[in-house]
């Protein structure tokens, strides 16, 4: 990470000695080429995926849009960001539904991807949609996972069809799906027991069952954390049974999740879901354009740009994001952001949209709910003067606060130093093109920070 | 099957990608030249050995090939298999058991990676060892997870210490480490519930989980695993780094090396974070856990 944390810093720093020459030759191109190629490799997009996809991009780099351009490093992300875009699908993929329900759904993929807990959650966004779901336990393998599919669907109130795990799969799912039917469900989503890929016991299971379900998706669950292997298993799965699509798991971590394009790549099935933490309700559908900035490091800015927006004022967030700019942002505003932000959700799922390089200089702040608290307590302390001027907090005027707020010394000192960093900060991002740029254009972005 | 064997297996099958690769670039008769090192370079990348410590080992073949004198590229291979078994080697100590006293193991990690089985895998070793061994099942999170544990602590023959799901973990952790200073324990492993680790609230339930341990039995240094799928890519370094902060690691469990995935990730954390693997997962049966041998680790990287 350390070395292509953020790839659009290194391509501006490539490019940076080229201005002046006023053209682009093939061997700065090509070294170009070797930083995306490099940082897609560290996301962990397989091998292949990025010799194909670097061979497009540098056949449409070297082409006339580069050399005209004034900032050919943007230029060149911005080629970079399309052709992830296209490669990733180019628009959001929906489920498949049967003309005579009930529509069955089965779902596949190796041991620890994630399959129950999708599995549920899938059912719960469907009857969120006013849908009949049932959830069938056909992991017969794995001890208690009946009994974890049964405790969850019993906390939604989604009906769980088991026949215990002595009974093969192929039959669970028939008469699973006689059971729907009678039953008036609409949806029938089958949990399988994780297998690996080279198991051919139990591919050949998974192919039983396929017959009997005639099933109208099967999606792949795939760990968003997994490495260059995600290519052999999404073509054996492929090659064994089509998957019609994928459900990208455990995306609420930190990682770039290149496995997305592979998976994609090779099977050119579509993602449709993405997994975004452990609550039930955290299955969302998937935005292919979100997801290459994500594997870039340009982190999920439309995202937060989004999640900010519903629940700030618009104007006042203009307001905000010029003063941050330009580096008038007073304690104040400060406290402003603190309770915008309780209403923004946890802060680890902002920080992960964050921007590559931004992310990680707020993780290493070491952020803490009561940090917070305790911040807000501080600056409620302070006198108007003080908020709007922290320079003229001195000696005495710190032993006021920290009494007034139940603090320390130490602690006012050090809020105090992180908001002089903080401004500093601000004033640097002010001083970065593209991001002025970002936050102004839609329509005022506010940052989450402390 | 041996460990070699077995992993050999697994791979036989998928003739294709890290292997076949390194064995394109190390071909009879071709010249030791800089596309040669760019080529190794991405092929230990697509074994998932990560950037970083790619271009260290490409770098210590260069050396060695200055050293050595080498002029055959197949020659090379060898020599690669020895610098990453010398990287995988270094401060390697096996498992530290301490004999009649009681040794706890905490097992770590993200959702998914195989916790609860290699605990039961771990307890049916210490079992077949002659040791008294206690589980702890501090995953009070995920739905069923104590019935999970319950079913292999039933398998093996040992007693799980549980409470209801939903419950402080911390507090499984405090009754289970009474309970086996209690019951003279020689093995006490605990597991706990699967979590990413840029969730601080959960991290710092961890943290807590090991001051708990750190407290009740003060003058015992607890092993800390972190158990790592080997199909993980480059996050597997973050969890290295972020869990460790949490609670200091002392080791590594590999798991799912059945699979097509070499785990290659391994060699980036061992060198970066100088973490040991201790045992490697290499099926689902209940005697498929293995002790790590970095030679055979190296060799079967190539295989």
């Amino acid at each position: 990470m350390a070395l292509f944390g953020n790839l659009a810093d290194k391509l501006q720093e490539t490019f940076k000695k080229l201005t002046g020459k006023g053209r682009l030759s093939e061997a700065d191109v090509n070294e170009a080429m070797r930083q995306i190629r490099l940082a897609l490799l560290e996301a962990d997009v397989s091998y292949k995926v990025v010799k194909d996809f670097v061979g497009k991009v540098k056949e449409r780099a070297i082409g006339s849009d580069v050399l005209e351009s004034l900032t050919p490093g943007q230029q060149v992300i911005k080629i970079v960001n399309e052709e992830l875009t296209t490669l990733m699908g180019a628009e959001q993929s929906k489920l498949n539904v049967s003309s005579k329900p009930p529509t069955v759904i089965m779902m596949v993929g190796l041991q620890g991807s994630g399959k129950t807990t999708s599995s549920a959650k899938l059912a719960k966004w469907l009857k969120n949609q006013g849908r009949r779901p049932l959830l069938v336990a056909a992991d017969i393998y794995r001890p208690a996972a009946i009994k974890q599919l049964q405790v969850l669907g019993e906390e939604m109130g989604i009906p769980v069809f088991s026949l215990g795990d002595q009974v093969s799969p192929v039959l669970i799912a028939e008469e699973a799906i006689a059971h729907g039917r009678s039953h008036g469900n609409d949806y029938v989503i089958l949990d399988t027991a994780g297998r690996l890929h080279i198991d051919e016991v139990l591919m050949e299971e998974l192919k039983g069952v396929r017959e009997v379900a005639q099933p109208n998706d099967i999606l792949l669950v795939v760990d968003a954390m997994v490495g260059q292997d995600a290519v052999k298993v999404a073509e054996s799965f492929h090659e064994a049974i089509s998957i019609t699509g994928v459900v990208l798991t455990k995306l609420d971590g930190d990682t770039r999740g290149g496995a997305a394009l592979s998976v994609k790549a090779v099977t050119g099935q579509p993602i449709k879901f993405v997994g975004m933490g452990e609550k039930l309700d955290a299955l969302e559908p998937f935005y292919p354009d979100r997801m290459a900035s994500r594997i870039l490091g340009m982190g999920d800015v439309l995202s937060l740009i989004e999640k900010a927006q519903a629940v700030v004022d618009e104007k006042k967030a203009q307001e905000m994001t010029e003063k941050m700019l330009k580096a008038q942002f007073t304690m104040e505003d400060y406290l402003e952001q603190i309770e915008q932000m309780k209403h923004m959700g946890p802060m680890e799922d902002l920080i992960g949209m964050l921007p590559g390089g931004l992310g990680k200089q707020f993780k290493d702040a070491k952020i803490d709910p009561k940090e917070m608290t305790r911040v807000e307590a501080i600056i409620q302390s302070m006198t108007r003067e003080e908020r709007q001027k922290p320079d003229i907090i001195t000696g005495s005027r710190k032993v006021r606060i920290a009494k007034g707020s139940g603090t320390q010394v130490q602690d006012v000192n050090r809020l105090l130093k992180q908001f002089s960093q903080m401004q500093k900060l601000m004033k640097m991002m002010g001083d970065t093109k593209g991001m002025k740029k970002k936050m102004r254009g839609k329509g005022g972005f506010k940052f989450p920070f402390l | 099957m041996g460990f070699f064997e077995k992993l050999k297996a697994g791979l036989s099958k998928t003739k294709e990608g890290f292997a076949s690769t390194v064995d394109t670039v190390f071909s009879l008769g071709r010249k030791i030249d800089e596309d040669l090192y760019e080529e190794l370079e991405e092929a230990l990348i697509q074994g998932d050995v990560g950037v970083e410590t790619s271009l260290l080992l490409v770098d210590r073949l260069r050396a060695r090939v200055k050293e050595d004198h080498i002029k055959e590229a197949e020659q090379l291979k060898p020599v690669l298999q020895e610098e990453i078994s010398k990287i995988l080697l270094a401060g390697e100590s096996g498992f530290p058991m301490k004999k009649g006293e009681l040794n706890i193991i905490l097992m770590v990690g993200v959702n998914g990676v195989g916790k609860t089985t290699t605990i039961g895998k771990l307890a049916n070793y210490f079992v077949s060892e002659n040791n008294k061994v206690l589980l702890a099942a501090a995953d009070t999170f995920r739905a069923a997870a104590i019935d999970q544990l319950m079913v292999w602590g039933e398998r093996v023959g040992v007693d799980v210490i549980h409470h209801q799901e939903g419950s402080d973990p911390a507090a499984v952790v405090f009754d289970a480490v009474k309970a086996a200073i209690a019951r003279k324990t020689d093995v006490l492993i605990i597991d706990t519930a699967g979590r990413l680790q840029n969730k601080a609230n959960l991290m710092a339930e961890l943290e807590k989980m090991g001051r708990i341990i750190s407290r009740e039995a003060p003058n015992l240094q607890p092993e800390v695993l972190l158990v790592l799928d080997a199909t993980t890519g480059q996050n597997a370094i973050s969890q290295a780094k972020i869990f460790g902060e949490a609670v200091p690691l002392t080791g590594l469990i590999l798991t799912k090396l059945d699979g097509t995935a070499k785990g290659g990730v391994v060699i980036g954390i061992k060198n970066e974070l100088n973490l040991p693997v201790r045992m490697i997962g290499v099926g689902e049966g209940i005697d498929d856990l293995r002790e790590f041998v970095a030679e055979d680790f190296a060799r079967a990287l190539f295989e």
